[in-house]
């Protein structure tokens, strides 16, 4: 019956005008230019692809990429999950103002993030950054400043899947748990976390994706050094402005196809959800 | 007594929802909290469960102290009205999860199990999800994985609330046979009266955060202690300023019964075997009072719409003190 109501809503021709801009934009703004990224990539041929992979510089970038991107979503999971429960299941003063501040680094422009972490964090001027380089600890211009804003920019992802999933579920089979004699760290590992575990893997994957292609934040706090704070994404902007553009489109080609492998996994892996 | 709570009062804010409270509720019974929605009776369960904490006051379960002992060290046993199934885990791994955490052996878990499945009725279905059950088949298996860590006391948080009427009326009977069976002391909040008349040993009134009475289903509806407990266990008509079931006025087609009131029908409504009739006194006040017969006492006077009545209260009807609530 729905399907039959559907059909009938909308007359054939505004149907298919719907249609063909829909398509039509999304080709246009998404698959066109990412499939001429991948076209561009291997245009010299897979030889030269792979040798512009085989760059001493390009794989000192990607295994720092990845460094960052692991230890990033690692805190982010850890943090992204304590506060998405504190959000959720906890009253108490000053909520609503973190739960306002989650989304800053959705609505700051990165570069404006790196540029306040470097305020902060900077070895001369900084508030904290004398004081901690004193004690043989470098921020910016080093991992440690590369990981600050990569957690940064991608903060909200896994909170923001996490909160609407933890609401929705309720606190009633969790104090079900409890009161069959189920102690806290029982009552997450057994029931809550089984609850919200495909919203958290949602969440990492976006989170993994923002990582690996953070670019601005990146960029001020790295100094962008190359063969020590030179990411992947920093290889790209190098290279294209250097006229490489074979390893340009190389290396970005990469970077989106592990973007987009992130995105299948989930997608076959969710429909599992419904079913089970 | 199994449950002994005393003085407590629970506020959010400026409401207060438990005002200086105290109930005993002995071992092996089956009690109501009735009353009706936001009166404080499911805060008071949920007090008794550890689910909330009291402002002030204590709680005593089979003679231990749990005022301040978190629900896992109660040992009561909890349904709610959602049913809170464990949704990714099957009927047989929802029932078997108190045991689990207890660390009870394999076989024991397996047998407890078999055992609660058949008490239950759902033995077909051990290995279904609980989406894959009805509510009413979910509320059951949410009773038999409180059962299974035998707990001292099971409270129900309106248990068949969510339910569609018919399967309410077979739960709640099925409810009386299974706390016959295993007499484990039963709890449980309801704001159906006819829920908490059929099935409860006894009633606790709660409305507006206090107990209004405490008693069997026969004393509440037989000598309510006041207004309220009589308005909310059933219908009600007021004459003369005192509240009579509108079960309890006889109807009759001519005069001269001592003290009867004179009035004329104006309205009839039947409903399944009952007539209701609205009846309006000709005395100066133009009183409207309720009255309902049987179908066969409607036929049988002929009564309808617009003849001369003679109303006279039942002997033996108790009307309501008239308390003001």
């Amino acid at each position: 019956m729905a399907s039959e109501a559907s059909r009938l809503r909308e007359p054939l021709g505004v149907r298919i005008a719907l249609r063909v801009v829909t398509i039509g934009y999304v080709f246009a703004l998404v698959a066109v230019p990412t499939a001429l990224v991948f076209k561009n990539a291997f245009s010299d041929g897979a030889g030269a692809f792979f040798d512009a992979l085989k760059d001493p510089s390009v794989t000192h970038a990607f295994n720092l990429t990845i460094e960052i991107t692991v230890i990033s979503v690692l805190i982010n999971l850890v943090f992204g999950l304590t506060m998405a429960l504190l959000l959720v299941r906890y009253e108490f003063p000053g909520k609503r103002v973190l739960s306002a501040l989650i989304d800053v680094p959705l609505s700051i422009s990165p570069v404006v993030v790196g540029l306040a972490l470097v305020l902060v964090y900077n070895g001369r001027t900084g508030w904290f950054g004398p004081t901690l380089e004193s004690w043989g600890l470098r921020i910016i211009f080093s991992t440690p400043g590369m990981v600050m804003a990569t957690v940064f920019v991608a903060l909200p992802l896994v909170i923001r899947e996490l909160v609407p999933v933890l609401s929705e579920l309720g606190d009633d089979q969790e104090w079900a748990a409890r009161s069959l004699g189920a102690n806290g760290p029982q009552t997450f590992w057994r029931i809550t976390l089984p609850g919200i575990k495909w919203a958290l893997v949602y969440g990492v994957v976006l989170s993994l994706a923002r990582s690996l292609g953070e670019f601005g934040a990146i960029k001020v706090v790295s100094g962008n050094i190359v063969g020590q704070t030179q990411t992947a994404t920093l290889v790209v902007e190098q290279k294209y402005e250097g006229f490489d553009q074979t390893s340009a489109y190389a290396v970005a080609a990469v970077l989106a196809a592990a973007a987009m492998l992130c995105l299948v996994i989930v997608s076959i892996l969710r429909p599992k959800e419904d079913s089970e | 007594m199994s449950i002994k709570v005393s003085n407590i009062t629970k506020t959010y804010g400026d409401f207060v929802a438990l005002d200086n409270v105290s109930v005993d509720l002995p071992t092996g019974q089956l009690t109501a909290l009735l009353g009706p929605s936001g009166g404080g009776k499911s805060t008071l369960l949920r007090i008794i469960a550890g689910l909330e904490s009291a402002d002030t006051g204590q709680v005593n379960i089979e003679g231990t102290e749990a005022t301040h002992l978190p629900p896992q060290k109660r040992n009561v046993g909890f349904v709610f009205q959602h049913y809170a199934a464990f949704k990714h885990m099957s009927v047989a791994k929802n029932i078997a999860f108190g045991l689990e955490i207890r660390k009870r052996s394999k076989d024991e878990i397996a047998q407890r199990v078999d055992e609660l499945l058949e008490l239950v009725h759902l033995s077909q279905f051990a290995t279904r999800l609980p989406s894959q059950l009805s509510g009413g088949q979910r509320q059951r298996m949410a009773l038999a994985r409180a059962l299974a860590v035998e707990p001292t006391v099971l409270l129900l948080d309106e248990p068949f609330g969510a339910l569609d009427a018919k399967v309410r009326k077979e739960l709640r009977e099925w409810l009386r046979r299974l706390h016959d069976e295993v007499n484990v002391t039963t709890v449980f909040v309801t704001h159906d009266q006819e829920e908490a008349l059929e099935v409860a040993d006894e009633i606790v009134v709660i409305n507006e955060g206090r107990i209004e009475q405490i008693g069997t289903p026969d004393e509440l509806y037989d000598a309510p202690a006041n207004d309220f407990v009589m308005s909310f266990l059933g219908p009600t008509t007021l004459i003369d300023g005192k509240l009579y079931r509108p079960h309890d006025i006889e109807v009759f087609t001519h005069p001269g019964i001592a003290g009867s009131l004179p009035a004329r029908i104006v309205r009839e409504l039947r409903v399944g075997f009952e007539v209701r009739l609205t009846v309006e006194l000709l005395d100066a006040a133009h009183e409207e009072i309720t009255v309902t017969v049987t179908r066969a006492t409607q036929r049988s006077l002929g009564l309808r719409d617009g003849i001369d009545v003679w109303l006279s209260p039942t002997h033996g009807a108790v009307p309501s003190m008239g308390a003001v609530v």
